[in-house]
């Protein structure tokens, strides 16, 4: 592909047979590309014959910043990769460094972590939601989804005293402790998701139009889906009922009673309802969490800097897309020597090109929202 | 005679007290410890890797001339299954140890395992076979590499640009590419 030609259409030649393929290019700015995000796609009248993602549009290098910040600082760059769950992003990192320095976090802060990690993945999960339907031609879904989100956003707020990038979990805790009315307000907000997930179920999932327009698209098996690296809903849409807080547990995840939900055709239409199902597995351990959430201390000091001990450390965790690992290297100094985020928006993304493969031009919207991408995670 | 005004004490020495740097404490768990067990079996010897265990994670040092039949034996040996390739990292030991290390993370869906391969890779070569053909999810980790640290994978079907634009100048990722004073444009 030459230069300069982005915004015009190109007639290639990809095969041998007589057929022509038409190139079309969508993005970098497209509506519904979920942020900078380019695809080339090669078509046959209708059908898709190759498609091609390019990356980098938000490439800012945070992990080539984060060796020349302090450990604390790391995390307010951690908040900005993957931006709509924060909260998950920052327990990624925070666990790697407690891990390397061997730090036990007081109980009571691993049961708020748990908490606001699970409602921020209902949060993410929701905006999720909303797009989709936006992406599948309905407008409805936006607003209740939004709607939904809106009501963690402000606990959020209320909490950590920001409604995006909190910078809330420190290494060994938290930055403060919750309100004396946290429990009653979270009990609030998860009263109020039960009847909204409810809600925004019966309002698009079962829909003839999205079934029609979801059901059978996309397909990804479950080898596949394993050897392209996916993970998270997208890999369980494919029948493998992996999740790394079962699987793999961190933090406080194995004491909660939960189900994993799995899909068995890996079509868009079982990515989609994975996650509808996770949001209800997600208000169950936040229950729990309720109800076991002791008193006490919320953050473990540190003397002086955080200076982890010399080597290095693999963290995995799940996070609303999949499996968030942070590869950690230490050189005993108060800066990482080296910050490695496996993100999986980006082992997701590569197999786009595998679930494109003989869809419709019309549907390639929709098989891409349904991987749910956050390019700020995908460039880093 | 001395100078009136000026102290005549001597300025305070600073001494550099050596901080000794504690390492990370080995910390492994049962299915680590039955995955090493395995390792330390005969019909891995083939491969002469250097087991070692860093943190929890049970980790390979391999010649990169055995990378591709190391990981295809890691594949499909049935009490391994290593069929999820997580995460490619090239980390830059320039300063110290004068190579760069190259991980390749490795998950067993089905048995729980996890495990770390190492390379050592250096300035004058830094090439080393691909892994696509054994997990394609390598594609986009190796054009990462490629891209950040200027590792060449033989045999990579396309190896252009991922992250940054074409004709970029320089390998950002490493230590020695200046943090503020290079000219973007």
């Amino acid at each position: 592909m030459k230069s300069g030609d982005i915004f015009n259409m190109e007639v290639q030649q990809i095969h041998n047979d007589d057929a022509i393929d038409l190139m079309i290019n969508m993005g970098p700015q497209h509506p519904s590309t979920h942020g900078v995000f380019r695809l080339v796609i090669w078509v046959d009248g209708e059908k898709i014959v190759k498609a091609e993602p390019h990356i980098g549009y938000l490439h800012r290098g945070s992990e080539k910043i984060c060796e020349s910040e302090y450990y604390n600082q790391v995390i307010t760059l951690f908040d900005r990769m993957d931006y709509v769950s924060n909260l998950n992003n920052e327990l990624a990192f925070s666990l790697a460094v407690e891990k390397m320095m061997s730090l036990d976090v007081p109980e009571r802060a691993q049961y708020i972590r748990v908490i606001l990690c699970e409602l921020n993945r209902i949060a993410s999960h929701m905006l999720f939601y909303g797009v989709y339907g936006l992406d599948a031609g309905a407008t409805t879904p936006m607003l209740y989804g939004f709607r939904e989100r809106e009501r963690i956003q402000e606990l959020f707020e209320s909490v950590t005293g920001a409604r995006l990038m909190h910078n809330y979990i420190r290494i060994g805790g938290l930055k403060q402790d919750v309100g004396p009315d946290f429990k009653s307000k979270v009990l609030k907000v998860t009263e109020d998701l039960k009847r909204g997930i409810e809600e925004c179920d019966v309002l698009l999932s079962k829909n003839e139009m999205f079934l029609v327009r979801t059901k059978g698209i996309g397909i990804i098996n479950a080898a596949d889906a394993v050897n392209y690296g996916v993970s998270g809903p997208s890999l369980r849409a494919s029948g493998i009922a992996y999740d790394v807080r079962v699987n793999d547990p961190y933090s406080i995840y194995d004491r909660f009673d939960f189900s994993i939900p799995v899909g068995s055709n890996g079509d868009c239409w079982d990515r989609y309802y994975v996650r509808i199902e996770e949001m209800k597995q997600s208000l169950r351990i936040i229950e729990q969490a309720l109800r076991d959430m002791p008193d006490g201390e919320i953050s473990t000091p540190i003397k002086g800097m955080v200076r982890p001990p010399k080597g290095e450390v693999f963290i995995r965790t799940e996070s609303p897309r999949g499996d968030l690992s942070v590869f950690l290297v230490s050189d005993g100094s108060d800066k990482p020597y080296r910050v490695k985020v496996r993100a999986p928006s980006f082992a997701n993304l590569q197999a786009l090109e595998i679930m494109l493969r003989d869809t419709y031009l019309a549907d390639a919207v929709l098989v891409l929202g349904s991987i749910d991408i956050i390019m700020g995670e995908v460039d880093r | 005679m001395g100078v009136i005004g000026k102290s005549m004490v001597e300025p305070n020495k600073v001494i550099k007290r050596e901080r000794e740097i504690p390492t990370v404490p080995v910390n492994l768990d049962v299915i680590g410890e039955k995955l090493i067990s395995f390792l330390e079996k005969e019909s891995f010897q083939i491969f002469d890797a250097l087991i070692s265990v860093e943190a929890d994670m049970v980790t390979i040092n391999i010649d990169k001339e055995k990378l591709v039949e190391t990981a295809i034996y890691l594949k499909s040996t049935g009490e391994l299954q290593f069929d999820y390739l997580s995460c490619i990292t090239v980390v830059d030991y320039i300063a110290s140890d004068n190579n760069y290390e190259i991980v390749y993370h490795l998950i067993s869906l089905t048995h729980q395992f996890k495990m770390a391969i190492k390379c050592i890779l250096t300035e004058e070569n830094m090439t080393i076979p691909t892994l696509y053909d054994v997990w394609r999810s390598a594609d986009w980790f190796e054009r990462e590499s490629h891209d950040l640290f200027g590792v060449f994978f033989q045999g990579h079907p396309n190896l252009s640009p991922l992250l940054l634009y074409e004709g970029f100048e320089g390998f950002p990722g490493r230590k020695s590419f200046p943090f503020h004073d290079y000219e973007e444009w």
